[in-house]
């Protein structure tokens, strides 16, 4: 676990206007289980800035989640723990928070938009009162206005007679309206910062197009953050800036988007892409990552991916990789580039 | 909604008139003759006759019925051998059975719910032990047992309570048979009450409550309660008829003169039209108490729709 002191931070603003919206530095979660104790997180740093959007990628259970959940400040805790790490929102770190702090956070500074939004949604409440329920407990907004305010939310996030359907409930709705909702439940009090985990997993390939355009737009609108949370390549590349992939609870590779996609710098960003379906290539066999990823119980020492990198030397057995600086061949940097692989400088330009 | 109601109150219409036929021919066969019972040793073979005659004893068993039922539906529930009306012992007794069901009633959806919902947020911890050890005992104590420890020792010993009867009124003579006789229920209200809650504690909409920063008393009372009530209405709605039936031993523990009691002394005097009109009268107040459940589901639980 040597790789903390050394591990390069993600890039940040250069001066003090741009100070980034969200910092997360060196973030470890665990949960306590029967079986013993699973390491979801493993020092993760990353941060966003007003505006931005960064899209963190991987497999289930490679941690990303659990990272938006700590950020949030929504997980069980027990058999949750974060041993250690920082969460600085604008410059505060929201651990050292009291719970009374945090929840004025949560909804009003920081929204999160789940995955499944009929799940998510409570079944036996209107989506009216639900909503409304924003501006009620944080803005202590009477019932009324609450609710002429959720009409014009559903106005804003497109859906067709809002006046009428306010007071309808989710399963009344279709999958697309569904998110929609939950959309706008996020964006009720104009956050600074909003998580959306897998906001589109659940939709059909049409509605997910839909739903990641206005997302993107309303983004742009209101100048939030934006953490993306996917394990699609093909959402990321229309929206996000930036993209962090994770692996076994930890970031392995981190680029602006474009350049992950064109050079990607870590064998596991670059089996991810591999294994996307192509035009050109059909009829023959699709790639796939050989092997499962690791139990987070008993994380395989050294690199976590060893198992399952066609790349792997002795040296990835022994020594956890610390998130290497990337560079062109001849030293010029790669701003915001970085590859947690000993072998980065092969896996780019070999 | 409406016509849903409306609908259901017919359905009751022919359950009502099988359930009475069904319990008339019990009656019928039960052995014994009711007005040999009446006269007891003065015998008059006369007298038998005209009672006989009266009361269409020696008529087939569906004409008895045809008489009795079309009576009921006159609004004459008959009489007894003796004479005494039978709306009349209903208008006596029944308030007291129902004074203390409903008492029951209050303490096992109050204290059932209360205990569910507090052992479940305290997991694992002290009181929910204390909860789950408290209704492990509730449900394996017969009520008799119960009912005659807590007089003794109550009522008697600690004289903290009316011994039995009903001369101190409602509430002071029911509070004890009341607890006794919800004492089962009560349990299982917990037990049902936590292991829902517990489930819609760790529903993903709960989670979204605490994402959009609710107070935790809202995201608990608001979002995971209303959830989790919907199983524990349909038990209580259910527990509502048992109540009434159960009240029957209670009531001899206590000695309230409840329809229990009746009963029982209406059985061995073979009181045939007593019996029914009781146990009908019950079994109305089954039916009412499932309408209403079903109709509460609609208003807790928004994705019924009865149209």
């Amino acid at each position: 676990m040597t790789i903390i002191e050394d591990a390069v931070p993600a890039p940040r603003g250069s001066d003090e206007e741009t100070a980034p919206l969200l910092e997360v530095r060196d973030l470890h979660v665990e949960f306590h289980t029967r079986e013993g104790v699973a390491k979801a997180v493993n020092g993760v740093n990353y941060t966003v800035s007003a505006g931005e959007t960064l899209a963190v990628l991987g497999e289930s259970g490679s941690g990303k989640s659990v990272t938006a959940q700590a950020v949030m400040g929504i997980l069980d805790m027990p058999p949750a723990r974060i041993p250690r790490g920082e969460i600085l929102f604008r410059g505060q770190d929201m651990l050292k928070m009291s719970r009374e702090e945090r929840r004025k956070i949560r909804g009003a500074q920081i929204a999160m938009i789940f995955q499944d939004a009929l799940s998510a949604l409570n079944p036996v409440l209107t989506v009216g009162y639900q909503l409304g329920e924003m501006f009620r407990v944080h803005n202590g907004m009477s019932r009324k206005d609450a609710k002429a305010r959720s009409i014009e939310l559903m106005d804003r996030v497109k859906i067709p007679a809002a006046a009428a359907r306010v007071n309808d409930y989710p399963h009344q709705f279709s999958g697309g309206m569904r998110q929609r909702i939950m959309i706008a439940m996020a964006l009720a009090l104009e956050p600074d910062l909003i998580i959306a985990d897998e906001p589109t997993t659940a939709l059909d390939v049409t509605v997910q197009a839909q739903v990641m355009d206005l997302l993107a737009e309303l983004q742009r609108e209101y100048q939030m953050g934006l953490i993306l949370i996917t394990h699609d390549l093909g959402v990321v590349a229309d929206v996000a800036d930036k993209i962090a992939v994770m692996y076994a609870g930890r970031i392995v590779e981190t680029a602006p988007v474009h350049e992950l996609y064109k050079r990607p710098a870590h064998p596991y960003t670059r089996g991810l892409l591999d294994s996307i379906p192509r035009l050109d290539q059909k009829g023959q066999e699709l790639y796939a990552i050989k092997g499962l990823p690791p139990n987070l119980l008993h994380i395989p020492a050294g690199c976590a991916f060893n198992a399952r990198c066609p790349k792997a030397q002795d040296i990835c057995r022994e020594k956890v990789p610390a998130l290497f600086p990337v560079t062109e061949p001849d030293g010029t940097e790669l701003p915001g580039r970085g590859s947690a692989c000993h072998f980065w400088k092969e896996t780019i330009h070999g | 909604m409406g016509r849903f109601v409306v609908r259901r109150v017919l359905q009751a219409i022919p359950v009502l008139i099988g359930v009475t036929f069904l319990i008339y021919c019990l009656v019928f066969l039960l052995p014994g003759d009711p007005i040999r019972a009446l006269m007891g040793e003065k015998q008059d073979p006369h007298l038998a006759l005209v009672l006989r005659a009266k009361y269409h004893l020696d008529d087939p068993l569906v004409v008895q019925y045809w008489h009795y039922i079309t009576g009921v539906f006159r609004g004459d529930l008959g009489t007894t051998y003796t004479g005494r009306p039978i709306s009349d012992i209903v208008s006596q007794r029944f308030p007291v059975t129902l004074k203390l069901s409903l008492t029951a009633f209050g303490f096992e959806a109050v204290i059932g719910i209360l205990a569910g919902i507090f052992s479940a947020l305290r997991r694992g911890k002290f009181l929910d032990n204390v909860v789950f050890i408290a209704t492990l005992f509730l449900i394996s104590i017969p009520v008799f047992v119960l009912g005659n420890v807590l007089q003794l020792e109550l009522g008697v010993n600690w004289k903290l309570t009316p011994v039995a009867g009903i001369e101190d009124g409602w509430p002071a003579s029911y509070v004890l048979p009341g607890l006794v006789l919800a004492s089962t229920s009560m349990a299982y209200i917990a037990r049902l009450t936590r292991t829902s809650m517990i489930e819609s504690v760790r529903s993903d909409y709960v989670r979204t409550a605490i994402a959009k920063g609710l107070p935790r008393r809202r995201v608990i009372g608001v979002h995971a309660l209303r959830n989790s009530l919907i199983p524990v209405v349909t038990f209580l709605g259910m527990d509502l008829g048992s109540l009434m039936g159960g009240a029957i031993i209670t009531e001899r523990v206590f000695n309230l003169p409840g329809i229990g009691g009746q009963l029982a002394q209406s059985v061995s005097l073979r009181e045939g039209p007593v019996i029914v009109g009781l146990v009908t009268l019950l079994i109305l107040i089954y039916l009412v108490a499932n309408l209403a459940v079903d109709v509460l589901y609609a208003v807790l639980d928004p994705r019924i729709r009865y149209e």
